[in-house]
């Protein structure tokens, strides 16, 4: 097994502590080690954007970080989101919408929809389309999901 | 997958450079290319992993007396963003990938890969620009430059050596007469390795395009500048049957394959449609 480091990282508001072998990926800790299920694998390539969460404030695919890349970093996952039990206007906008079928993209969705209005308060349709282009949807199709994000931003069709 | 034996984040290029020069050292950047390349078995660890994302002076954009520098480290979000980037690097960095992974993905990292089809090498061959690489040598750093357009070697091969860092990228800053434009190919707009890319930029004043530089991805084993296309068009007028000649010339430039994501003949049809479409665009300037 390949050498641990120690990481001290801020995770949903929260210190963490923890060693980590230096070639696993974030979203292999989040997810094996942290347990927060939040934060989906699908593709592990980059591809498909069913991991995304923020660091440091921009969005990234956590299949493609390393951990240990982590140290002092601040991490945002769907989790983190909402305050407790309440989601977050994104979050209740998306289930308004109907925008969900089988929910595995939404966690990295939302995540990237919520960045670029944080990014863009007045985005628009087509900003929205561009922006979203590295989360994939297999089941439905997306114009629900620009419909909950245009819904945040006041963004008419 | 072979194992990692020590893993180091140094904060200063001098470190960096000194942890090169005793050898085995896999760098990590934004890691964008490198996790699904050990994922795959297309490469694998050194035994050390060093991680050069803390060292701060090889990220960001600056101009001095004429030149542009832009560090390894330079996400090409950051580049996107940036009023400093020639716009034919903006629109290369536009169509790169998708919003997470130009988030992480670096220049540096883009170049050493050394894909044919790397992004932001084309419109930085278009700019003529050098890279620095930087080495331990005798007690000090010491940094040389060479041609980007010498720096590839074969599909994800350079002149860089072991010892070296890619530090910084650097051409001469454009003047008010440049124009330039980047266009590339595939299925989809994001998220797609280049079926081809053409690039091409130049002064283009009273009618005429000089100092022409051409650039074109995905279609030989490197990067490639488009030698026979810029000698068709330097100095010339852009009228119908220069472009016309210059995209024949770009077709006897380009050396495609046939691989999984086109045949030679689609690239090579491409090669020439885009190279008419560019110096339209050039045209209308």
């Amino acid at each position: 097994m390949s050498v641990k480091t120690e990481l001290n990282f801020t995770l949903n508001g929260r210190p963490v502590n923890i060693e980590v072998p230096v070639d696993m990926t974030v979203l292999n800790l989040l997810r094996d080690v942290l347990d927060l299920k939040g934060t989906k694998y699908a593709c592990g390539e980059g591809e498909c954007g069913a991991c995304t969460i923020e660091v440091d404030g921009t969005t990234i695919n956590s299949c493609l970080m390393y951990a240990a890349d982590l140290n002092g970093r601040t991490v945002m996952t769907i989790e983190g989101l909402g305050a407790g039990n309440k989601m977050h206007p994104m979050q209740q906008s998306f289930v308004d919408h109907g925008a969900v079928q089988c929910g595995f993209c939404m966690p990295g969705m939302i995540i990237q929809a919520n960045y670029l209005v944080k990014q863009n308060p007045d985005l628009t349709r087509e900003e929205m389309k561009r922006g979203l282009e590295g989360n994939i949807c297999r089941c439905t199709g997306y114009t629900k999901v620009l419909d909950a994000v245009a819904a945040i931003v006041g963004a008419e069709g | 997958m072979s194992e990692i034996e020590k893993y180091i984040a140094p904060d200063t290029v001098s470190d960096a450079v000194k942890a090169l020069s005793s050898g085995g050292v896999t760098i990590l950047a934004g890691g964008t290319d490198l996790t699904p390349q050990i994922d795959a078995g297309r490469r694998s660890h050194a035994p050390t992993l060093m991680n050069i994302r803390r060292v701060d002076d090889l990220s960001g954009i600056t101009q001095n007396k004429g030149e542009t520098r832009i560090g390894c480290l330079t996400t090409v979000s950051e580049i996107k963003q940036s009023d400093l980037a020639p716009a034919i690097l903006r629109q290369a960095a536009d169509h790169f990938a998708s919003e997470q992974i130009r988030n992480a993905a670096t220049l540096g990292g883009n170049i050493c890969n050394a894909s044919p089809a790397g992004d932001m090498i084309n419109p930085l061959l278009v700019l003529d620009a050098s890279v620095e690489l930087a080495s331990w040598k005798e007690g000090a750093m010491e940094v040389r430059r060479e041609p980007l357009r010498r720096f590839f070697t074969g599909p994800g091969k350079t002149i860089k050596h072991d010892n070296e860092l890619l530090i910084a990228v650097v051409f001469d800053t454009p003047g008010p007469d440049f124009v330039g434009y980047f266009r590339k190919s595939g299925p989809r707009p994001a998220l797609e390795i280049s079926t081809v890319s053409v690039g091409i930029g130049g002064d283009y004043k009273d009618g005429a395009f000089h100092n022409v530089r051409v650039a074109f991805g995905a279609v030989g084993p490197t990067p490639l500048r488009g030698k026979a296309t810029e000698a068709m068009l330097e100095g010339q007028a852009l009228t119908a049957e220069v472009i016309d000649k210059s995209a024949r010339a770009a077709q006897d430039d380009a050396t495609p394959i046939d691989d999984i994501r086109a045949t030679s003949w689609y690239r090579t049809h491409l090669i020439a449609v885009f190279t008419e479409e560019l110096l339209n665009n050039v045209r209308q300037n």
